[in-house]
């Protein structure tokens, strides 16, 4: 029960991009049409699924206070949590390398479909966000943290994918000058995410 | 690492002034014609997220320019000797280093504010704007401009970042700097705080608006259909 509250807590109430605006660069920039942003979407749901639960697994045996007593009980008292940031990048950054290998050799379809967006997610923010939200909230199983990082991306890509489809519909409107484009796209996003403040209330 | 002597000897550029034309542009120009967040889009994530006040806004606009600077500054001497396929790795590495040390430094100085900055010190790393800046300029530069560029896409960042905290403390709880601005008679008269002003929603309409403004005033951004 535990797993699927967090799931759902990951999508609706604490979504990436509506509360916490993560991964918003690359959200405004890629949601032109709707076809990019479901590849983009369905690239950041996989790499999060994968670099969350290894983060996880990097925090609690080799950087927290204490974890590296697995070794020998000569480390129980070292921290190396200020190693966290450096450790956290290093090991996206792999991943989704590692991860544009394996989509090329076995999956071409999807290789050409992901195109570039693959090498771009390394640097998106809802990424290294999740890894550090998952360290803030400390869960307790590795099967949480796994859960908390599909949660996360599958609500990015539900954002993503939605303000795509408005921004489509969009192009025959008639919108003033200088809003058209950018400024026009923050203020949607502004109130998609009214919408999505219906679900704070909920506590799970 | 010994990265002075890797780099082939160049034949001499006619020398230029530490603060010419050239150099001057790089500095302002990221005010408002290439302002990082309403032009070029970038490092969004966090000028929404921390601009509930304007403390912590300056405190990690001040960030942001130290970062972006510095990262350059390496970025630019390295570049000559960055193999292009781990370039990303590499650039990752030195911006973490920055942040680390940055970190720890708001850690041990303004622990208040780190708190409520919680993960978005960490997220500079992952911030466009650096990124963006050490591939389109860096990457390509001497060090004495890269440092000015990042000095002045960080003051583009922070403005942007100083205004919208400004409007959204003011309204959302009649303070500036955690200092009282709309005096207590106004309560007693039946004046509410806009409480939605402190919600996360109405910095992207802020933003919004100020993208109107600037492109109102400012009639070459504005976007084709």
């Amino acid at each position: 029960m535990e797993h699927v509250n967090i799931f759902i807590k990951a999508i609706f109430i604490e979504n990436m991009i509506f509360a916490y605006f993560l991964g918003m660069c690359s959200y405004l920039a890629i949601s032109k049409t709707v076809k990019s942003a479901v590849g983009l979407g369905l690239a950041v749901i996989f790499v999060l699924l994968i670099s969350v639960p290894v983060c996880y697994m990097l925090e609690n045996y080799v950087l927290k206070v204490g974890a590296l007593q697995w070794l020998s009980s000569d480390f129980a008292t070292i921290d190396l949590s200020f190693l966290s940031f450096i450790m956290y990048i290093a090991t996206i950054a792999s991943i989704v390398q590692l991860l544009e290998m394996i989509v090329e050799k076995y999956a071409p379809a999807l290789y050409t479909t992901l195109g570039i967006f693959l090498p771009l997610i390394a640097v998106n923010c809802s990424i290294l966000g999740g890894s550090l939200f998952m360290k803030e909230r400390e869960y307790a199983t590795i099967g949480e943290a796994a859960v908390f990082g599909l949660g996360s991306g599958v609500g990015w890509f539900l954002a993503i994918v939605a303000l795509s489809a408005i921004r489509e519909k969009l192009r025959y409107s008639n919108i003033p000058g200088p809003l058209r484009g950018l400024g026009i796209t923050f203020i949607l996003t502004g109130l998609m995410a009214i919408a999505f403040m219906s679900f704070m209330g909920i506590s799970l | 690492m010994s990265t002075e002597i890797a780099t082939p000897i160049k034949p001499k550029e006619p020398k230029e002034g530490l603060f010419s034309p050239k150099n001057k542009r790089l500095l302002y120009d990221p005010l408002n014609d290439t302002n990082p967040i309403t032009v070029q889009v970038l490092g969004i994530c966090s000028a929404l997220a921390v601009t509930v006040k304007m403390k912590p806004s300056i405190v990690m606009a001040l960030a942001v320019i130290v970062v972006c600077a510095f990262s350059n500054v390496i970025i630019s001497f390295l570049r000559n000797s960055i193999p292009n396929r781990i370039r990303i790795i590499v650039q990752l590495t030195v911006v973490a280093t920055m942040v680390i040390l940055v970190d720890q430094f708001l850690k041990a100085f303004v622990f208040d504010v780190s708190k409520q900055l919680s993960v978005f010190v960490g997220l500079i790393i992952t911030n466009c704007i650096i990124m963006g800046r050490l591939e389109a300029f860096a990457m390509a530069n001497k060090p004495w401009p890269s440092f000015l560029d990042g000095i002045g896409n960080g003051f583009g960042y922070g403005i942007i970042l100083v205004i919208v905290s400004m409007i959204r403390e003011l309204l959302g709880s009649g303070e500036l700097m955690g200092f009282r601005i709309i005096p207590e008679s106004f309560y007693k008269m039946g004046y509410f705080d806009n409480s939605f002003f402190i919600m996360p929603p109405m910095a992207l309409i802020i933003v919004g608006i100020i993208i109107w403004v600037q492109r109102s005033r400012n009639r070459k951004l504005i976007e084709s259909k």
